[in-house]
């Protein structure tokens, strides 16, 4: 009898992991056009530094979201993230600090001189760090403005670089990962392929290996940052790059880095990598 | 700010306390509004008690399966209508919304984005313009991630 | 009074007699249900937006009341009529008895 039952329940078994292995592709048939005039490429050919590990294409989170999610992302009025942008937009032109300085001060019009930038944070500064755009606007704060840091998840910070980010719009993720971006690179990409947590589990373990199955009753994407930061129907928020890491390693029952972390920034740099053509969709919306 | 899993959970927690709950809860929203009242209430309170039949004069756009349950896509039409009242019946506060359709509305139509607590019916009521009331569901299955976040 | 709360509106400018116009608004608010708690177990009071409004030329379009049912951050869509060069004016009623305004013009040609 109790053989039975063990061969019953591993049958069971059996029969739920085939029905898990069915990939559920990501909608092909759906172009993201933006306010009826602006196409934003939601694929592209797979960079070649993956070697082939996500096929032949990479896909932007939005194919993996219910038509009613991918909806919200086709009108800017429709987004909630143009709040935020709103927001960014007006402090961008607001002086703070000792200095009695805005952005626009320094910088202008912030479609001209932002207009690309987005696609290829994070890079490495004058100094050789590794700088994600958050640095870059607390540098601007701090050193040029004598204004307070803001903190990396807070909701001044995204309404900033959900504004910078918005003018590099439907231009191709380009983040450099050769010459100085090379060490970096390599550390955040060792980081994507190690198990955290309790539950042992890396970044690819969802978001290579099994993009487009569900777990946990979640549609995998490739896990791709060209949309960041986002509006989050979970939260009803904006989302950071690193606010995202921090629950994915939280996910896997381990202690996060901290946002702002070296580690984040080489992780985000990497995953910025495999998106590589794909469109800058900031600020994107998902679920 | 709302990142924190265990946040959400307590959230939802706390959604679903209000059952256990009634008294504190109640006086809770008695220091912010009106009480708390129950689907079957809030139905009465509209229709003054008037039969309400189902029909297609009221559409109810919901759908089957939401990605998040705190921000699910609606909307209603009634042609005609003078009022629409939206109830999400297993929701710990019921009430949704109630729309009054003035001379210049173009139709009775309106969207929202709403929070649901769990899977359940969401129901419309409209008030026709000969005073007859209508009434339509829409299931909706919530989905719960695993993704916190 | 909820912080940094701003509308958004999407009206035409221009419109011909009586056509159909559809408008979108949404508005920055926690919309907080009354039904989370704090870290301390403590009930976090409601807050939310519990009316809006939306005018032309003083003519009612839609008098929508809000429940905390409602997401984060208020969307409302509806059609309007304009029947001559006016101007919209849009209403929000918080709980703590602020009230938030935007007004748009239309051009009826």
């Amino acid at each position: 009898m109790k053989l039975h039952h063990v061969v019953k329940a591993a049958t069971v078994l059996a029969a739920s992991l085939a029905l898990t292995a069915a990939r559920a592709d990501p909608v092909r048939d759906d172009p993201l056009v933006v306010n009826g005039e602006q196409e934003l490429a939601t694929q592209a050919p797979a960079p070649d530094h993956l070697g082939g590990a996500l096929g032949d294409t990479v896909y932007s989170g939005w194919l993996f979201r219910d038509t009613d999610t991918r909806a919200m992302q086709k009108d800017d009025f429709d987004n909630p993230m143009f709040l935020f942008v709103d927001a960014g937009l007006e402090a961008w032109e607001t002086p703070e600090g000792t200095a009695g300085k805005s952005c626009a001060d320094c910088h202008n019009a912030i479609e001209d001189s932002m207009k690309g930038l987005r696609a290829r944070l994070p890079r490495v500064n004058a100094g050789g760090e590794l700088w994600s755009l958050e640095n870059h606007v607390n540098d601007c704060r701090t050193n040029r403005m004598g204004a307070e840091a803001w903190g990396w998840n807070s909701q001044e910070m995204k309404n900033m670089t959900a504004a910078i980010g918005l003018q590099s719009r439907g231009m191709p993720v380009a983040v450099q990962i050769d010459g100085e971006a090379a060490p970096f690179w390599e550390k955040g990409k060792e980081m994507y392929y190690t198990r955290y947590g309790q539950l042992e589990m890396s970044c690819a373990n969802c978001h290579e290996d099994n993009f487009g199955n569900n777990i946990r009753s979640d549609h995998l994407s490739q896990g791709q940052v060209n949309g960041f930061p986002l509006y989050r129907l979970k939260d009803q928020g904006a989302v950071s790059t690193h606010q995202r890491f921090v629950g994915c390693i939280r996910d896997t029952r381990g202690v996060p880095f901290e946002p702002g972390s070296q580690e984040f920034r080489e992780l985000e740099l990497y995953v910025a990598s495999r998106g590589n053509g794909l469109a800058v969709e900031t600020p994107a919306v998902r679920h | 700010m709302l990142i924190s899993r265990r946040g959400v959970l307590a959230a939802g927690a706390g959604l679903a306390g209000l059952a256990m709950l009634p008294v504190a809860v109640r006086a809770q929203d008695a220091a912010a509004a009106a009480p708390a009242q129950t689907a079957d209430e809030m139905i009465a309170e509209f229709t003054g008690g008037a039969q309400v039949a189902e029909g297609d004069g009221v559409k109810l756009t919901a759908p089957e399966i939401a990605e998040n349950g705190n921000t699910v896509p609606i909307s209603v039409e009634a042609p005609g209508a003078a009022e629409i009242l939206l109830i999400a019946t297993q929701n710990p506060t019921p009430g949704v919304a109630r729309f009054s359709f003035g001379p210049l509305a173009a139709s009775q139509d309106a969207a929202t984005r709403i929070r649901l607590a769990k899977t359940q019916d969401i129901v419309a009521i409209a008030k026709l313009a000969d005073g007859s009331f209508v009434r339509t569901a829409a299931n909706v299955k919530v989905t719960i991630g695993g993704c916190g976040g | 009074m909820a912080e940094n709360v701003k509308p958004r509106v999407r009206v035409p400018k221009t419109a011909s007699r009586d056509e159909v116009i559809t408008i979108k608004t949404l508005i920055s608010h926690p919309m907080e249900s009354g039904q989370r708690k704090d870290k301390d177990g403590k009930v976090i009071p409601r807050s939310i937006i519990n009316r809006f409004t939306a005018e032309f030329n003083g003519q009612m379009v839609l008098d929508a009341r809000l429940e905390p049912a409602i997401s984060t951050n208020p969307y409302l869509e509806f059609d309007a009529r304009v029947p001559e060069t006016g101007e919209f004016k849009f209403t929000w009623y918080d709980d703590d008895g602020s009230v938030y305004e935007d007004a748009h013009k239309v051009e009826v040609s």
